[in-house]
C-alpha cells in the first residue's frame, strides 16, 4: 500500500492502481472535509437556511 | 566470484518405475513437519504436498492396468513466472522466484482466502483446516529448519526449499556460489527405493533432469524427448515437474484432448 | 411512545408491534452471530469447504450482494450524472439497499478469511496485479461512499435535524452528492469488474476462464454490466417487498416503471453480449484448453450442473426478464413486473454461482472426478445473518427517516394526524 513495504515495486502497475485509489480517496477526503468545515463555518456564524435537500 | 546463473529447478518422475509405495509421501510429511490428524481419511481435508494418484487405464482383464503417478506442486513458470496461483495471491503471499523457479509460500504473510487453491488446476494448495497437534513427543522429532504452520493458512509443496538454502550456506562458506547437482535433493527424491524420482536444474545440461527432459526453454520447457509429458499442457502453465513413460495411455491421462470423430 | 422519532406527515405501527418483528428477525441474526462466533473461535473446519472447494457459499454470497447492492451506483449515476430527475424518489432507498449489500460483504469476507486478524494484509501489503486486490480496494472505498450517501438521510431524522450543525452538514453532503456518486460509480465499476475477473483470469480453470481485452477478461465487463442492470431490479424487488410489508405505496409508478425500463434495456444488451460471450468461450477458449461445452454440464453427480443451469440462467432468469422488462405492457402489470425483476435478481445469483461454485466442480485433471459440496448450517447461518441485519437496518430507516420522499403525498394522513 505504501512505497516502504518490502513488496513495492515502482512500476507502472503500482503506479495505476496506487493512484487510481489515492486518487478516489482524495476526492471523497476533500469533499467530506468541505462539508463538514463548511457546517462548522455556517454553525458557528449562525447561520441558517432551509434544511434537506437543495 | 561470478554472480550464480539462474535456476530452474524441476523434476521429472520416472511413472514405469514408480510403484505406489508412498515413501515419496511420507518422507515429505517427515521432511516438512506437515500435519496430520487421528482421522485422515477425507483426503479433500487432509494436507499432503505429495500426492500419488492411482490411474487406471479402465480396461477388463487381461488388458487391465494401472499407473501411479506422485504429484508434488508443479511449480509452474506460466509466462515469465505468471504462475495461476502467484499473480491471484492479494497478499503478495506466495512468489515466483526467478533465480530457483521455486514457487514459495509466505505462511506468515498468507491470511487465508483461498483463491489460489481456486486458482491451481493441480489441487496442490491445500488449507490448514485445523491447527497441527503432534502425538506427544513428536514434536521434538520436527524438523527444526521448517517452520510449523498455523490453521487458517495455505501450504503447498517448496521443494524442500529449506534443503537448498542449508546447501546454499554451506557452498557459501566454501567460498562457492554454485550448488552441485547431489547438494541440493528433495526428501522425495532420495526418498524413492525405485529411483523414480528426478531433481535438478533444468538450464543446466549436465544435469539428469535436463538431459531426460530436454527441455525446449523457448516455448516454456516443452519437453523434446517424445517419452517425457506434462500435466495439462494445453493450459499454459508451463509446469517443472515432467512425467516419464512408455504407455501411451498414460501420457494422453496427463491432459484433456477432444475426441475427434 | 416513540412519536418523536417518527418523519413527520407520515403514519407507522405502534411500537409494540414494531418491537416484536424486531425480536424475531433479532433471533435469526442471533443465530448468525452464534455461528460466526463459532467460526472465529474453531477455524474454518466448521464448514464444508475443503481443499478442493476453497472457494463456496460465502464467496458466492459475496458475489450476489455486491451484484444486487449495484443499484446504488447505477441509480446515483442516473439521477446525479446523467440527470434522470424522478429517481430522487427512489435513490434513497437503493442506497440504502446497497450499503446493506456492501456492509453484508464485507461482514461476510471477514468471516471467510482462515486469519481475519491478518485481514489487513490484503491493503498494506497488496498485490495490485490480484484481482482480489483490486475487489478489496473498491469495495472499501465504495462502502466509504455508500456511508456518505446514507450519512445525510440519518441526519434527516427529526431529532437529528434540530442540532444546527447536523442541518448544515446534510445540505452541504447534498449539495456535492454529484462529486460523491461520479466516485461511487467509478470505484463500483471497477470492483463489479474485478469480481468478474475473480474466476475470468484463472487460466488453470478452464471453466471460469474467459480472453479478453488486456488484463481484463471478458468477464470483467459483463459483471459490471450485470450489476448495472440487475442492480436495479433488485431495488424495484425490494421496493415492492417493503410495500407489501407496510400495505402502502412508497413510490410512483412512473418512478418504478423509469427505472425497470432503463434496467430492461441494460438486462437485453447484458444478455446479448453474454451469449455472445458464452458461444465464443463454447467454441473457442474451452476448446484450445481441451475443453468441449459438455465437459462442463455433463457426467456430474445428481446432474446438479447439468445444462439446465445454463438455460435457466441465460434463457429463463436473462432473456425472458430481459424481454418483459423492456415492454411497456409488462411494467404497467404489478405482478408481471415483480416476477420479472425477481428473476433478473435470480439470474445475477445463478450466474455468480456458477461462476464460483460450478467453476470449482468441474474436474480440471482428466483422472479426477466431479467435486461435490453442501454448505454447513455454519455456513447457511453466517450467509442469512447479513439477510437479518438488512431486514433490521431497514426496518429501522424505514421507521424513523424518510426514505421515501413521496409516501406523504401517496398516503395522506386523516384529519388530526401528526
Amino acid at each position: 500500500m505504501f512505497p516502504f513495504s518490502f513488496e513495492w515495486v515502482w512500476d507502472l502497475g503500482h503506479l495505476v492502481f496506487h493512484g487510481a485509489l489515492w486518487y478516489a480517496l482524495s476526492i471523497l477526503g476533500i469533499g467530506l472535509a468541505y462539508c463538514i468545515l463548511k457546517a462548522a463555518w455556517q454553525t458557528a456564524r449562525g447561520e441558517e437556511e432551509g434544511h434537506g435537500h437543495p | 566470484m561470478d554472480q550464480p546463473k539462474n535456476k530452474r529447478y524441476g523434476m521429472v518422475i520416472d511413472l514405469d518405475k514408480c510403484t505406489g509405495c508412498g515413501a515419496c509421501m511420507v518422507a515429505c510429511m517427515a521432511e516438512n513437519n506437515i500435519p496430520f490428524r487421528d482421522d485422515d481419511t477425507d483426503k479433500l481435508l487432509s494436507v499432503s504436498w505429495m500426492h500419488v494418484y492411482r490411474l487406471s487405464n479402465g480396461k477388463p482383464f487381461p488388458h487391465a492396468e494401472e499407473c501411479f503417478l506422485p504429484r508434488p506442486c508443479q511449480h509452474c513458470e506460466g509466462e515469465h513466472g505468471h504462475s495461476p496461483c502467484v499473480s491471484v495471491c492479494p497478499a503478495t503471499a506466495t512468489d515466483y522466484d526467478m533465480h530457483t523457479g521455486i514457487v514459495s509460500q509466505i505462511y506468515t504473510r498468507c491470511f487465508g482466502c483461498r483463491y489460489c487453491m481456486a486458482a491451481c488446476p493441480y489441487h496442490v494448495r491445500q488449507f490448514n483446516w485445523w491447527d497441527p497437534v503432534w502425538p506427544e513427543g513428536m514434536e521434538r522429532a520436527l524438523n527444526p529448519d521448517v517452520s510449523v504452520r498455523m490453521r487458517g493458512v495455505v501450504e503447498k509443496c517448496s521443494f524442500c526449499y529449506s534443503r537448498y538454502q542449508t546447501a546454499l550456506n554451506r557452498a557459501y562458506l566454501e567460498g562457492r556460489r554454485e550448488l552441485s547437482e547431489e547438494e541440493y535433493q528433495t526428501a522425495c527424491t532420495q526418498a524413492c527405493p525405485a529411483g523414480a524420482i528426478v531433481f535438478g536444474d533444468l538450464n543446466n545440461p549436465a544435469h539428469r533432469v535436463h538431459q531426460i527432459v530436454k527441455p525446449d526453454l523457448a516455448h516454456g520447457g516443452r519437453p523434446r524427448n517424445p517419452k517425457v509429458f506434462r500435466l495439462l499442457e494445453r493450459l499454459g502453465t508451463h509446469p517443472k515437474v515432467y512425467y516419464l513413460t512408455r504407455r501411451d495411455w498414460v501420457r494422453r491421462a496427463g491432459d484433456n484432448e477432444i475426441q475427434k470423430t | 411512545m416513540d412519536s418523536a422519532l417518527i418523519p413527520k406527515g407520515v403514519e407507522r405501527c405502534p411500537l409494540g408491534r414494531f418491537l416484536v418483528f424486531i425480536a424475531v428477525v433479532g433471533a435469526v441474526l442471533l443465530w448468525g452471530v452464534v455461528a460466526m462466533f463459532l467460526i472465529y473461535i474453531k477455524g474454518l473446519n466448521q464448514t464444508n469447504m475443503n481443499n478442493a472447494y476453497g472457494f463456496a457459499l460465502w464467496i458466492w454470497a459475496d458475489l450476489a450482494v455486491i451484484a444486487l447492492g449495484g443499484g446504488a451506483f447505477f441509480t446515483g449515476l442516473l439521477r446525479y450524472i446523467i440527470g434522470k430527475d424522478e429517481l430522487k424518489n427512489i435513490i434513497n432507498y437503493a442506497v440504502l439497499i446497497g450499503f446493506v449489500c456492501y456492509s453484508s460483504a464485507l461482514l461476510i469476507l471477514a468471516i471467510d478469511v482462515g486469519q481475519p486478524l491478518r485481514a489487513w494484509f490484503i491493503f498494506w501489503h497488496a498485490n495490485v496485479h490480484s484481482m482480489l486486490t483490486e475487489v478489496a480496494f473498491c469495495l472499501t472505498c465504495y462502502f466509504i461512499v455508500l456511508t456518505i450517501e446514507y450519512v445525510p438521510l440519518m441526519l434527516e431524522n427529526r431529532q437529528l435535524q434540530r442540532v444546527t450543525f447536523f442541518r448544515h452538514l446534510a445540505h452541504n453532503m447534498h449539495g456535492i452528492m454529484a462529486v460523491f456518486a461520479a466516485t461511487g460509480a467509478f470505484l463500483s465499476f471497477f470492483h463489479q469488474g474485478s469480481l468478474g475477473g475473480v474466476s475470468g483470469v484463472l487460466y488453470g480453470r478452464p471453466f471460469g476462464f474467459r480472453s479478453g481485452i488486456g488484463i481484463w477478461p471478458w468477464t470483467f465487463f459483463l459483471y459490471t454490466w450485470s450489476a448495472a442492470a440487475c442492480g436495479p431490479c433488485f431495488t424495484i424487488l425490494v421496493t415492492r417487498i417493503t410495500e407489501m410489508a407496510t400495505r402502502k405505496k412508497l413510490v410512483k409508478d412512473n418512478v418504478i416503471d423509469l427505472l425497470a425500463k432503463i434496467a430492461g434495456w441494460m438486462l437485453l444488451t447484458y444478455i446479448t453480449a453474454k451469449i455472445v460471450d458464452t458461444v465464443y468461450w463454447a467454441a473457442v477458449t474451452a476448446p484450445a484448453m481441451g475443453f468441449t461445452l459438455l465437459d462442463f454440464y455433463t457426467n456430474n453427480p445428481g446432474s446438479a450442473y447439468g445444462l439446465w443451469i445454463l438455460i435457466a440462467e441465460v434463457g429463463i432468469c436473462g432473456v425472458l426478464p430481459a424481454l418483459m422488462l423492456v415492454s411497456a405492457s409488462v411494467r404497467r402489470n404489478p405482478r408481471l413486473l415483480f416476477l420479472a425483476v425477481l428473476l433478473a435478481v435470480l439470474g445475477a445469483c445463478l450466474n455468480r454461482w456458477v461462476m464460483i461454485l460450478q467453476m470449482q466442480a468441474v474436474p480440471v485433471l482428466p483422472f479426477e472426478k466431479w467435486f461435490t459440496y453442501l454448505p454447513s448450517w455454519q455456513e447457511i447461518a453466517t450467509t442469512i445473518l447479513p439477510v437479518a441485519y438488512g431486514i433490521i437496518l431497514i426496518a429501522f430507516s424505514y421507521r424513523y427517516l424518510p426514505i421515501f420522499p413521496q409516501e406523504p403525498e401517496l398516503n395522506p394522513l386523516p384529519e388530526g394526524g401528526r
